[in-house]
């Protein structure tokens, strides 16, 4: 599966929204924009965090920019080749690790590395050990 | 009402950079994750390009009392490394690296309609759901009362 180079710009643009993101939520709303947190927040079984409005305000906003950019900006294709019985495998594991982890790749990612947490730091450097090594296994020992 | 409009405001940014950047493409994703193939490093542009700014936004807020529209700032002050943060971190990383979603993509990839997406999601809601129902059966083990995220 080859795919085309993306612009670095596009890259580097993308990602500083995704960061400026982060900065909007902390100091408009004071809050840790992590999507995982927020799901939970939406679907009423996380103990804590924000507001249920903030938290479906966010999750909703996510789709509405991912469509107004693929309306005007550039439309992103969609490679997925995994079976239906994967994909909810992977999905179970995603959101339960979130949830025992307390953050995915926004959470602990973007938001925890940028204030330097140690937690945050530990966990995006676990994650990311785990993907590379499941990839490694799925695609070059398994050769799925 | 006042959190409501930023929040909103804030998702539309965030699932604005995740189209921009290509992360709601999995393929993209796993092509950073598969370290040994034709290895593209898109993902850790945008990594990047996000801690800048998001440390950015943090800097600025340790000199505000408090958010423009909020009471305080909520951030996390734990400091400890738990066995459930490891655990957890591991576990979702399996995930991510087997179909190369995490929560952020995901979400934000409903729009186009591929069944594949939105049978993920609701995986992932239901594995949310199961962790709170076995953290609820289990007394002995305090629920963590701050989140991370």
């Amino acid at each position: 599966m080859m795919l085309q180079s993306l612009p670095l710009a596009f890259a580097v643009s993308g990602g500083l929204l995704i960061g400026a993101s982060a900065a909007l939520l902390l100091l408009l709303a004071g809050r840790i924009a992590g999507v995982s947190g927020m799901l939970a927040t939406m679907v009423r079984i996380a103990d804590s965090g924000p507001p249920w409005r903030l938290a479906a305000a966010f999750v909703v906003g996510l789709p509405l920019g991912t469509m107004i950019v693929s309306t005007w900006v550039r439309e992103p294709q969609i490679n997925i080749t995994s079976s239906a019985p994967l994909l909810i495998l992977a999905g179970l594991l995603v959101g339960f690790g979130t949830r025992l982890g307390n953050g995915c790749t926004s959470g602990h990612g973007v938001c925890g590395i940028g204030r330097l947490s140690f937690r945050s730091i530990t966990a995006t450097l676990t994650f990311m050990a785990t993907a590379v090594a499941t990839v490694f296994l799925t695609r070059h020992l398994l050769g799925a | 009402m006042r959190l409501t409009v930023p929040a909103l405001i804030a998702g539309t940014v965030f699932g604005a950079g995740l189209a921009l950047s290509d992360m709601v493409n999995p393929a993209r994703v796993l092509g950073f994750l598969d370290v040994v193939g034709p290895w593209d490093p898109t993902l850790a542009f945008v990594m990047g390009g996000a801690v800048l700014a998001s440390a950015i936004g943090y800097l600025f807020s340790r000199r505000l009392r408090a958010p423009l529209f909020g009471t305080s700032f909520v951030i996390p002050e734990n400091r400890q490394l738990d066995r459930q943060l490891i655990t957890g971190a591991a576990l979702f990383g399996i995930g991510w690296g087997l179909v190369g979603l995490c929560p952020g993509p995901a979400v934000a990839g409903l729009v186009y309609g591929i069944w594949q997406v939105w049978l993920f999601v609701g995986s992932m809601i239901v594995g949310m759901i199961l962790h709170r129902v076995i953290a609820d059966s289990r007394p002995t083990i305090p629920t963590r009362s701050h989140a991370d995220t």
